[in-house]
């Protein structure tokens, strides 16, 4: 060996603390302070909270906004834990692939603000009298708004490790938990940081509808800034309204920084294949905390002591990376496949009889009707959003110096709660007399629309520039170069926006078929608005029937006409 | 020499299911030993197997039948003193050098100074110093693949396995790499003891291996085996060794082509539609038919001397050879192409003239054009589906193949004008558009 060099950049660490160490310490301590500070209310009893009605006072909104926060990532934390579980668990065992798959899938479809009303009386139960109670069936809400699609690409990162990567993880004898951290959450990291951006952003949505919520005579009233737009609405705040939207921006605006960036920024070093001149994305708090010596120093004895757990062989893990076999084991697979379909069979009799035994048969063809409109109502929205925004985008993402400035504010739109604007045009509606079914419908789209926008953006930007000057040089322009070049090129992108507004909408119907503002109520008619009136009467069995009549209408769009396209955009349009 | 081998095989076979129930046969009858001291080459073309067998040493798969000793011992899974080296090198690309180095130590287990001390050996080792703190993604394809070889070296294997090391690299580095290789193997720097060599350059196979397994394809078989015995360094400018490199193409061009393609009485026998097809572009075709019938080689080359000039290996040159042979084109036999009367017709036609004598060709010689093409005549729309035939296929080959052969097939067929294919509505038809 060498020994004038060192082997690696080993700076001889100096013991002055650096002004990067500061920083640290500054943000290391704030978390801390926010954390105790949130946790501390947990333990109260639910009649304290009660007694405490939500204060219009915007000196409480900061407040507020760390409750809501904290349910966030407690949310984020858990669907992590799914992901991790379920999902390796999935690609790990084919028998369980088998049926975890089309259930995460189905999962997925199904409208999860209709969830919460079935489960909060659950997690009531669990811790009675306490607010603890309230929390989990809040943060369960949010749960199922982030975990699905966290564990759908993390399966699918599961199953696409390049074979090589696993046959050397193997060749130099890994154990599986040296594996799982080593090779696999490396490798789907990208994918999933990605998608835990996507569902913190439709989380916000879902906490802040989760946390003022009335399932018969049970009112929930946890302290948030759902709550306090709840609050703002029944005594007609207009001015609350609008410090709970500034102070949204701004919570938005630090979890992104504080966050996401960071985290962006720090996966990208386990992307397999890295794009040439691409620029890897920069956060200035990644920065503080990797100069940081304090951190450093932190770190690297717990890094240790991850590294020493790999050496823990439990020997009853049976897989050990071989890859899974498909054959043999025929017969008891068609044996596990009756056994699912005979539980699969004996759910759906009693769902049904749960349904039909509280309601009438036509209670059934009017929910069917009622989805129907709904799904009129999406479709027209999708296609007037498509017109409006696909434009935009292709303009936009044509030209890379507004695509930097417009790309993250699409994406911090998207982030945003749409329903904390809610009130404001509700507002507008009944200051104008305006007809909610036509006027209430375009809330759907307001947090979803900006989907569209940046995957269009995205897909003009990826147009190789060689089509591009091509296009130029043969005199292409006009409408033929829309209908020959641009429309082709951002088409997959589109699909793929046009996918998650659509499914995002379904969702928001429920919030946004319905609306108060103070004592005036306003129903469009649609199978949102009736899931939500169920809800609010405590209706159980209608519960049931809304939610699954709209699963089906989204499952029966999604298998028959979305996934077709998306196929159809991969195979035909897909630049690569 | 050591009387007992590090490592053998016997009888081994491996067969993956088809469709049908019927099972393909990737590898068989493999008989290997590898002594100490020793670079064993396998050697042949893709498909041959020849990965495949490497991974079963490897302990990565098992064999259907057969069995592997290792030291006397069973191979039953990833075993202990056996490590490896990749084609596509197998880097994790969010280690460093150094990580991506250690990892095989870590995962052994080892106390974290000896991990770093064995680490940083085997960096300085194969030249790495410097690097420790790269990404791979900031390396070049050589330097990679030198990670690869500090990352299996580190391990102290016996056995070192190699599945075409040097093959993603550029001719020049992949020299390189091979010289400091053989070099630090043969001076006995290497903590190995014997070395598994996978290649399909034959120049490779003939300067690295004391042994080298000339494979066949479908199924994999060792068809021979020759032994090399010049002394490292070998000069490969010198006879003796265009002498081994002449006796591995003439090994190479031997059976496997004549059995596959066939004599005139096979292709009576049956529709034949069941060869698997390999697309090799028609430009390629009609490249090497005005190679070989150009000066200096007048309608017949050595196959060695021609790859030399085209600067073509042999997984490119062969199938491109073997097609003209299937299409009447040209015949390969004792390590040489010659073309036949047409293929030097077609050498000398203007451009229509060719088509039409490759379309020709294409529906006399193969089997699968004739029988698209008859399919498509006896309709009435004179259309039929993708599926139509791939469904054919597949109870005779896998549906990767069957697939590949289609698309040769459409390939060719659009060259000849001989059938269309719309790609959108996945159908054939004899329609072309005008």
């Amino acid at each position: 060996m060498t020994s004038n060099t060192p082997p690696i950049s080993v700076e001889k660490s100096r013991l002055v603390p650096t002004r990067w160490d500061l920083l640290a310490l500054l943000l290391v301590f704030e978390l801390i302070v926010f954390l105790a500070d949130t946790s501390r209310a947990l333990m109260q009893p639910l009649a304290e909270l009660q007694a405490a009605p939500i204060s219009l006072d915007p000196a409480y909104l900061p407040g507020y906004a760390a409750r809501t926060t904290l349910r966030m990532l407690a949310a984020m934390a858990l669907s992590l834990l799914f992901t991790f579980t379920y999902a390796t668990f999935a690609a790990k065992s084919r028998r369980a692939e088998l049926v975890l798959i089309p259930v995460l899938d189905i999962l997925q479809s199904v409208p999860i603000l209709g969830f919460i009303s079935i489960t909060i009386v659950f997690f009531m139960s669990l811790a009675p009298g306490k607010v603890l109670g309230a929390e989990f069936a809040a943060i369960f809400a949010i749960f199922t708004s982030q975990a699905w699609n966290m564990a759908f690409s993390f399966y699918q990162s599961l199953r696409t490790i390049p074979d090589d990567l696993v046959e050397a993880s193997r060749c130099f004898h890994f154990p599986p938990w040296m594996r799982f951290w080593r090779v696999e959450v490396p490798f789907a990291m990208p994918a999933l940081v990605w998608n835990m951006m996507m569902s913190m952003s439709g989380g916000w949505f879902f906490v802040v509808a989760s946390e003022a919520i009335s399932v018969g005579d049970t009112t929930i009233t946890l302290p948030g800034i759902g709550s306090y737009i709840a609050a703002a609405i029944v005594q007609r705040d207009m001015a609350a309204i609008i410090w709970a939207i500034g102070t949204m921006l701004l919570v938005i605006l630090i979890y992104d920084q504080l966050l996401f960036r960071p985290l962006v920024a720090w996966a990208d070093r386990f992307r397999y294949e890295q794009e040439v001149g691409v620029m890897p994305p920069r956060s200035w708090v990644l920065t503080v905390l990797t100069r940081s010596q304090l951190v450093a120093r932190i770190v690297t004895p717990l890094a240790a002591a991850w590294r020493w757990s790999y050496r823990l062989r439990p020997q009853t893990i049976k897989s050990n990376g071989k890859p899974r076999s498909n054959l043999g084991a025929r017969p008891a697979d068609s044996v596990w496949l009756v056994i699912v379909i005979v539980l699969a069979a004996s759910a759906l009799w009693q769902v049904s009889r749960f349904i039909l035994e509280g309601l009438l048969i036509t209670e059934v063809t009017t929910a069917l009707g009622l989805g129907a409109i709904t799904l009129v109502r999406v479709v027209v929205l999708i296609a007037v959003a498509s017109v409006i925004w696909v434009p935009i985008g292709v303009w936009v993402g044509l030209r890379p110096r507004i695509a930097r400035l417009v790309q993250p504010l699409a994406q911090f739109l998207a982030a945003f709660p749409a329903n904390l604007l809610f009130p404001v045009a509700v507002s507008w509606i009944v200051a104008f007399h305006l007809d909610p079914n036509i006027w209430l419908s375009p809330l759907m789209v307001l947090g979803t629309q900006w989907y569209i926008l940046f995957n269009v953006v995205a897909g003009a930007s990826a147009i190789p520039s060689e089509l591009r000057y091509v296009s130029t040089n043969l005199g292409v322009r006009g409408s033929l170069w829309w209908r020959r070049v641009a429309l082709p090129g951002v088409f997959p992108y589109y699909v793929t926006g046009a996918i998650t507004a659509s499914g995002g909408s379904w969702n928001a119907s429920i919030v946004a078929e319905v609306a108060s503002w103070g004592d005036q109520r306003l129903q469009a008619n649609g199978i949102g608005a009736y899931i939500a009136e169920a809800t609010a009467d405590g209706d159980f069995h209608r519960v049931a029937l809304g939610i699954s009549v709209m699963s089906l209408f989204v499952i029966v769009l999604n298998r028959s006409f979305w996934r077709p396209l998306y196929r159809f955009a991969e195979r035909k349009y897909r630049l690569s | 020499m050591n009387a007992t081998p590090l490592l053998e095989t016997h009888d081994l076979r491996q067969a993956f299911p088809k469709p049908d129930g019927d099972e393909l046969l990737v590898l068989d009858g493999i008989e290997l030993s590898l002594a100490e001291g020793q670079i064993v080459g396998l050697l042949g073309r893709s498909g041959s197997g020849k990965s495949t067998l490497l991974r079963l040493i490897a302990g990565l798969s098992r064999p259907t039948a057969g069995a592997i000793t290792y030291m006397g011992r069973p191979v039953t899974g990833p075993a202990p003193g056996i490590a490896m080296v990749f084609q596509s090198f197998a880097l994790f690309p969010w280690l460093t050098v150094l990580e991506n180095v250690q990892i095989g130590l870590e995962a052994l287990g080892l106390p974290e100074h000896e991990i770093r001390q064995r680490a940083l050996a085997a960096i300085d080792l194969i030249g790495l110093d410097g690097f420790e703190s790269a990404y791979p993604r900031e390396l070049s394809g050589g330097m990679r693949q030198r990670v690869g070889f500090a990352r299996a070296l580190v391990v102290h294997p016996n056995i070192l396995l190699m599945d075409e090391p040097f093959s993603a690299l550029d001719v020049l580095t992949a020299e390189t790499l091979r010289t400091d290789f053989l070099d630090l193997w043969c001076e006995g720097r290497l903590p190995i003891r014997g070395v598994v060599l996978v290649t399909h350059n034959i120049e490779e196979a003939a300067l690295m291996c004391d042994r080298i397994l000339v494979f066949s394809t479908n199924p994999g078989r060792i068809v021979s085996e020759i032994k090399v015995d010049l002394p490292q360094p070998r000069d490969r400018v010198g006879p003796a060794f265009q002498n081994v490199v002449e006796r591995i193409y003439v090994a190479m061009t031997a059976r496997p082509m004549t059995a596959r393609t066939g004599t005139r009485g096979e292709r009576f026998a049956g529709t034949g539609i069941d060869t698997v097809l390999t697309r090799v572009s028609s430009n390629l075709l009609s490249g090497l038919i005005e190679a070989v019938a150009g000066p200096p080689y007048n309608g017949r080359a050595d196959l060695p001397v021609i790859a030399s000039a085209l600067r073509m290996e042999i997984d490119e040159l062969f199938p491109v050879a073997e097609t003209l042979q299937m299409l009447r084109f040209a015949e390969v036999e004792g390590g040489d192409i010659r073309l036949s009367e047409e293929g030097k017709r077609f050498a000398i036609a203007p451009l229509d003239e060719r088509k039409r004598l490759f379309q020709r060709h294409l529906l006399s010689y193969v089997p699968l054009a004739t029988h698209v093409r008859r399919v498509l005549d006896e309709r009435a729309s004179h259309k039929a589906p993708w599926s139509r035939f791939l469904d054919e296929l597949e109870d005779h080959m896998t549906t990767e193949s069957a697939e590949q052969s289609l698309r040769a097939v459409i390939s060719w067929a659009r060259y000849g004008e001989a059938f269309a294919y719309d790609a959108d509505g996945q159908m054939f038809s004899l329609e072309n558009p005008s």
